[in-house]
């Protein structure tokens, strides 16, 4: 979709950005996941402001690589990607919408802050069958994002988004 | 000078990380069961993350200083040699048997979580940024490895056994974590009194002595000797191993991407 004849605002630009997934887990976008952290116009540049969500995180590279294809694709040419650390991400900036997603995708969303979590004393609803009574198998899972947990019910194991 | 003391700080903090994430990263596809092996590559990834965030600040400060030096993260990463490397010498020891691996990352992600901790309201932003972002991640690796430690030295016998050989193994290499280099005073801390190490020590001997208590382990006599030196560039026979394997492709093939 290329913008043609037409004042393009910081609105546009985020509706674009709004296509932009997660490359690990992509039913959730980057606003959904907070990572999208601003848009905004100086003079006549669009300014892109991410915040990455672990320091090695490997899907941080790729996600800025498809802002810029993003951008580009849509015949944008004047912006510039900040990455931004500080204030650092937090999965309280995920929004309502993400949680829900993440959560019919099979995902644990975060539950309550991360200064108090202590994940073995965590029981997140199994996103399988809904029951609590959960517990943690490893604080660590397939991405830097994620624990481990499995169901005392269903006996399924599922992933838990940790809160950060 | 001011600049010279925050590149070389800034580097003690990045190589320490680098080392620790090479070395543990050492474990991929070798952990006891699958999950345990995900756990500790995943914390090789959060050192080597930080790592990263760190260089790229040492690149910055190296190339104002020293303009058309052209440094990135990857050189100062790749094309130092073992004692241009000012990481702490306990990230650069063999990671032995499993209790050995988790008893380092102990240790190592307590005395993080000491400095981060501080850093975080470091007047030089590049620093605090990085805290502030690191201070979360290592707290999952303090609380991950208690587990451990917990778990292996109230264990059974041999695991008992094995974690007291760990301890004393690498109990001399925690003596240097608080001894501040000239490097370390500077402008880097807020208000860094006189007694700032000595209190940042007093605090990580608390945390870890807790845990070590708990887990039924004996801290080794006052008197061990205790080694020190990596903050200024000398180390152990291993850590020029450990480079020849990490630093080759870009030895080998300067420049050289994928």
């Amino acid at each position: 979709m290329i913008i043609a004849d037409k004042e393009i605002t910081v609105e546009d630009i985020r509706k674009m950005l709004n296509e932009v997934v997660d490359p690990e887990i992509p039913v959730v976008t980057i606003a959904d996941l907070g990572i999208l952290r601003d848009v905004r116009k100086e003079e006549d540049k669009f300014i892109v402001i991410l915040t990455p969500t672990y320091s090695g995180c490997p899907a941080t590279d790729m996600i800025s690589l498809s802002v810029h294809k993003k951008l580009r694709d849509n015949g944008i040419k004047n912006f510039h990607v900040v990455t931004q650390l500080s204030p650092a991400w937090t999965t309280e900036w995920m929004t309502e919408e993400g949680k829900a997603k993440l959560k019919r995708f099979g995902i644990a969303p975060p539950v309550g802050s991360s200064a108090t979590e202590v994940l073995e004393k965590k029981h997140p609803r199994c996103p399988h069958c809904h029951s609590t009574d959960t517990v943690l198998v490893t604080a660590f899972g397939t991405t830097a994002c994620k624990a481990l947990f499995k169901c005392n019910d269903c006996r399924e194991p599922f992933e838990y988004f940790k809160c950060h | 000078m001011e600049d010279t003391n925050i590149y070389e700080y800034t580097l003690m903090l990045a190589d320490s990380s680098l080392i620790m994430g090479q070395r543990l990263s050492e474990w991929t596809g070798h952990g006891p069961i699958l999950e345990f092996d995900i756990a500790i590559t995943n914390i090789a990834l959060d050192e080597i993350g930080q790592a990263r965030l760190l260089y790229q600040f040492a690149a910055e400060l190296k190339n104002k200083q020293e303009p058309g030096s052209k440094a990135t993260e990857d050189t100062i990463a790749f094309l130092r040699d073992a004692w241009d490397f000012k990481n702490l010498q306990i990230s650069e020891l063999p990671n032995g048997d499993w209790g050995q691996s988790v008893l380092k990352i102990f240790f190592l992600a307590h005395w993080q979580r000491q400095m981060y901790g501080k850093l975080i309201y470091s007047p030089i932003k590049n620093l605090s940024d990085v805290a502030e972002k690191a201070l979360k991640e290592v707290t999952y690796h303090v609380r991950w490895s208690s587990d451990w430690v917990r778990r292996l030295g109230d264990g059974t016998e041999e695991s008992r056994g094995r974690m007291q050989k760990a301890l004393e193994y690498l109990w001399p290499y925690t003596q240097e974590f608080f001894e501040p280099e000239g490097y370390e005073w500077d402008g880097i801390f807020e208000n860094a009194g006189e007694d700032f190490f000595e209190n940042m020590k007093i605090e990580w001997n608390k945390e870890v002595s807790l845990v070590l208590t708990e887990a039924s382990l004996t801290l080794p006599e006052s008197h061990t000797y205790m080694r020190k030196g990596g903050k200024k560039g000398l180390h152990t026979e291993h850590l020029g191993h450990l480079l020849a394997e990490m630093q080759f492709l870009q030895r080998a093939y300067p420049g050289c991407e994928w």
